[in-house]
């Protein structure tokens, strides 16, 4: 009900505003502060760089490309890419959407370790996923090993789709999560109270009121994990199914050609550009947010009574597939190979530099993410629609291609800085801005817009509202940002290994080192660590969250 | 107090990434791009240094991605020396004239199968191509000696192979150019018609063999020592060498000199150390490869000498030849 009045009232605000000659689609750029406007403009050049490269390769082309698109492998490739897209985004949502209600809504036993190991998948590089997968589930793997011990001849065939898809939906559900978590944290509890006095069950309530809610949050972690398995490399590779990507990387290592390469790219560009603009379609006509007088207050835990071990069950099994197997994997190498006499070779240097650079990345890039989401979703404009395609369109890039266009930009034109700290955290803001773009987006869609206003009555100046009213709102969707970005920075590898500084050595150069020689014990204890140091690192961050949320909740009452 | 806190958060990113810039800038020393991983090659670069006193900086990653990293930066390339995994990287510096020339007096000492044909580059040491072989499900008087027989319908759905592979395409160049075109295309489609499964890389088909996936794979000799070590002495696989074919070719690394270097005479120091006697021991003790200088030899019962091995003569860097071979795997749609 109280909907439909709004969008009626928000139709005669846009009709007055229009007859007045302030269409409220037009705001920009008068209604857009100044102060943004230069951030704003040197990030979008930033992250234009991959493209802007891909297009001076471009330039150099000539008719012969024809002969390599027009093949039918390229189509199938284009098929396939868009096929396995598809399918992991939608198998990771199913996954994702009641992990994350079941850990922020019900006290189900375990939920706190829960909450941390549900998300740690996502910290594990797409190669050392594709290697213990291929260990656990292949032939001859612990899962076949063990059928045959029960006497049953059955030997899953983990290539090809299938097992693409699956490692694929494993590593990549926690986008999802992560961006649904802190949406239902900012979800506000008196909807959810509204709908069960009407009479509505909770599991009514849930698809009825919750779940539409958390349309724009679904959204963006679906583009993440859409695009990034457009861009994933190591994964289908080792599953041998031809993607897109995998086209790519043919070019640069068995010709070299980096014009073939960039003509692919652009490709891929398009295609994210088309996934982009009808995800965006989708959610740009909504509003998120709750009217109507009252504060806001947060959700209350629901105690599920005799129910609770399925929540427990649930996520003990995502997190055995997810999580246990791998790490389960790795720990057994290091086992195989101190049997054999291998040497453990830990190299603290490499440990400290993978959470030094990670940790910048993440405060760098939600720094940089933070006004470009406030362009692109209170001042709503051709201009900052542009600025996100933008922003998405380099996502579905291979790293390899975004790291070599930083090179030729690097070491032509910025030699100062050219394979130093600065240029690889600049590498990591290109690369990994759409995560807290995403993240910060959809909670700021939640956001009553008339929260400004009201700073601005009591007398508060832009800059004001900024830091004491829409900040601290923000506060889960700027955790779950920095989370995620921090997290994948720790697993890059392209742009780490040909952008670091000279000698600079991080746990995925580390594993990258060893694995390509079949070093798997070498490979493993770094993989290890990397697993180690994440989960820490993520309960540190979500204790900060969960204290944040108790202190508003305590501050109500 | 928020206002503050987000203030002094900020200055603090500044000031950390201020001290990693002053720590970590510039390079004045020898630096080499190197394909081949630290675990085999970084103790060479360590004893380098402690004989010479020559300090190298080393940019480890992949042969294809460093080579494509210095043909983007172009004159402005930090590398001083490429050190390559496959001929194919090497070959592709020489195309685009970014490699100089070694002296003689280098250059000679290597093996002439076994370097560039005019100077550019030389091989550091070398690895043959072989059949691997699972020997639960194999024994070794089954497999063949010519790689034609395993185009024949009983080797349907047991062969393994890296057609993206560097190692693999230099393995077709020498196909070609030993029985021309149309031939290497039938064998091609002979293959595939039995359905080989596509790896990653020797080490994915090494692996997979010894998982029984497969039962024979077109690998270099060397990674099945590694697995030895890594697995134990009853890891399940053998290494065959075929006769007369293309099928024992023998491919390289090492390493080339760019053009733009301004340590010329400590980069000629480094190949001139990867030379001696010392550094081929390592190469054959350590990681199973054959030694490019006649002063050193392999004995090793798994091994088969490289003056055994019957090998075409081939060019291995022609990248005239690398995109005829990429039109072909193209043309039989195994890439």
């Amino acid at each position: 009900m109280s909907e439909n009045t709004f969008s009626l009232n928000l139709k005669t605000v846009n009709q007055i505003a229009q007859k007045t000659g302030h269409s409220i689609k037009n705001m920009w750029p008068s209604r857009i502060p100044l102060i943004l406007i230069p951030p704003v403009l040197i990030i979008t050049l930033s992250l234009a760089v991959p493209l802007i490269y891909l297009v001076i390769r471009l330039l150099q082309t000539d008719a012969s490309i024809w002969n390599l698109l027009l093949r039918q492998q390229t189509l199938q490739a284009l098929l396939n890419t868009l096929l396995l897209s598809g399918a992991v985004t939608i198998s990771s949502i199913i996954i994702a959407v009641p992990l994350a209600w079941l850990t922020v809504r019900i006290d189900f036993p375990g939920r706190k370790l829960f909450s941390i190991l549900t998300i740690v998948p996502l910290v594990i590089p797409s190669l050392i996923g594709g290697f213990t997968f291929i260990s656990a589930f292949g032939r001859g793997g612990f899962i076949h090993q063990l059928l045959q011990w029960l006497n049953i001849n059955f030997v899953p065939d983990i290539y090809g789709f299938g097992g693409a898809w699956i490692l694929l939906t494993l590593l990549c559900y926690p986008y999802v999560l992560l961006t649904v978590r802190s949406a239902l944290m900012n979800m506000d509890q008196s909807q959810i109270e509204a709908a069960r006095t009407m009479g509505l069950n909770p599991i009514k309530t849930f698809f009825k009121v919750t779940l539409p809610k958390l349309k724009p949050a679904v959204t963006a972690g679906g583009l993440l994990i859409a695009l990034y398995t457009i861009s994933d490399f190591a994964a289908v590779s080792l599953l041998q199914y031809n993607t897109f990507t995998r086209l790519i990387y043919i070019e640069y290592q068995t010709s070299f050609n980096r014009i073939y390469a960039a003509v692919l790219a652009l490709l891929l560009v398009m295609m994210s550009l088309i996934i982009v603009s009808l995800e965006m379609k989708n959610q740009n006509n909504n509003h998120y947010y709750s009217v109507g007088a009252g504060t806001k207050r947060h959700l209350m835990k629901i105690t599920p009574g005799k129910w609770k071990w399925l929540g427990t069950g649930f996520c003990s099994l995502v997190v055995l597939f997810s999580l246990i197997l791998p790490a389960g994997t790795i720990i057994y190498w290091i086992f195989r190979g101190l049997r054999q006499g291998e040497e453990l070779i830990i190299r603290p240097e490499a440990a400290f530099n993978s959470f030094y650079v990670s940790f910048l990345a993440a405060i760098l890039t939600v720094s940089s993410a933070l006004p470009i989401a406030l362009v692109s979703t209170h001042y709503k404009s051709k201009f900052s629609g542009f600025i996100q395609n933008i922003a998405y369109a380099g996502y579905a890039l291979p790293g390899i291609v975004v790291a070599l266009s930083l090179v030729f930009f690097g070491a032509n034109y910025g030699r100062l800085f050219y394979q130093t700290l600065p240029l690889l955290l600049f590498a990591y803001v290109i690369l990994f801005l759409p995560q807290a773009l995403g993240t910060l987006r959809s909670s700021l869609l939640q956001l009553n817009p008339h929260i400004e206003d009201a700073g601005l009555i009591i007398g508060f100046s832009r800059m004001q509202i900024l830091h004491k009213i829409i900040l601290p709102l923000l506060k889960p969707g700027i955790l779950s940002g920095a989370a995620l970005v921090f997290l994948t920075s720790m697993k890059e590898l392209p742009a780490t290994m040909l952008l670091g500084p000279i000698g600079f050595r991080s746990l995925t150069t580390e594993i990258w080192n060893a694995t390509i020689e079949a070093f798997y014990t070498r490979a493993a204890v770094p993989a290890l660590i990397l697993i180690i140091i994440s989960s820490f690192s993520l309960a540190i961050i979500f204790k900060r969250k969960e204290d944040t949320e108790q202190k508003c909740q305590l501050q109500e009452s | 107090m928020q206002q503050k806190r987000i203030s002094s958060l900020i200055l603090l990113t500044i000031i950390i990434v201020a001290i990693g810039f002053f720590y970590y800038s510039g390079s004045e020393n020898l630096t080499v791009y190197s394909g081949r991983s630290e675990n085999l090659i970084g103790p060479v670069f360590d004893k380098f240094t402690e004989e010479t006193g020559i300090e190298v900086d080393v940019r480890y990653g992949g042969t294809a991605e460093l080579a494509s990293t210095i043909l983007e930066e172009g004159d402005n390339t930090p590398a001083d020396v490429f050190f390559a995994q496959d001929a194919g990287g090497l070959g592709a510096l020489t195309y685009k004239n970014r490699l100089q020339q070694i002296p003689d007096e280098i250059y000679e000492k290597v093996d002439s199968r076994l370097r560039s044909p005019d100077n550019f580059w030389i091989g550091t040491s070398g690895r043959a191509r072989v059949i691997s072989y699972n020997s639960d499900l194999i024994s070794a008087e089954e497999i063949p000696n010519d790689i034609w027989e395993f185009t024949e319908p009983e080797w349907e759905n047991k062969i393994g192979w890296a057609p993206t592979n560097g190692s693999f395409q230099t393995f077709i160049t020498a196909l070609r150019i030993h029985q021309g075109e149309e031939q290497t295309l039938r064998w091609l489609e002979g293959i595939k018609s039995n359905n080989p499964r596509n790896y990653e890389n020797n080490t994915s088909i090494v692996n997979a063999l010894g998982r029984g996936e497969i039962e024979v794979g077109f690998v270099n000799h060397y990674y099945l020592f590694r697995f030895l070590e890594e697995r134990g002495s009853d890891f399940p696989v053998n290494n065959h060498y075929t006769e007369h074919d293309a099928g024992a070719m023998i491919n390289i690394a090492g390493i080339g000199i760019l053009n733009t270097t301004s340590y010329e005479q400590e980069a000629l120091q480094l190949a001139g150390f990867l030379l001696t006697p010392e550094i081929q021991e390592y190469f054959v003790q350590e990681n199973y490869e054959y030694p490019v200088t006649g002063e050193v030899s392999i004995e090793h019962s798994q091994i088969l000498p490289l003056d055994q091995i019957n090998a075409p003569d081939i060019n291995l860097t022609d990248l005239e030849d690398l995109e005829g071979t990429l039109e072909l795997l193209r043309e039989a749609g195994v890439l």
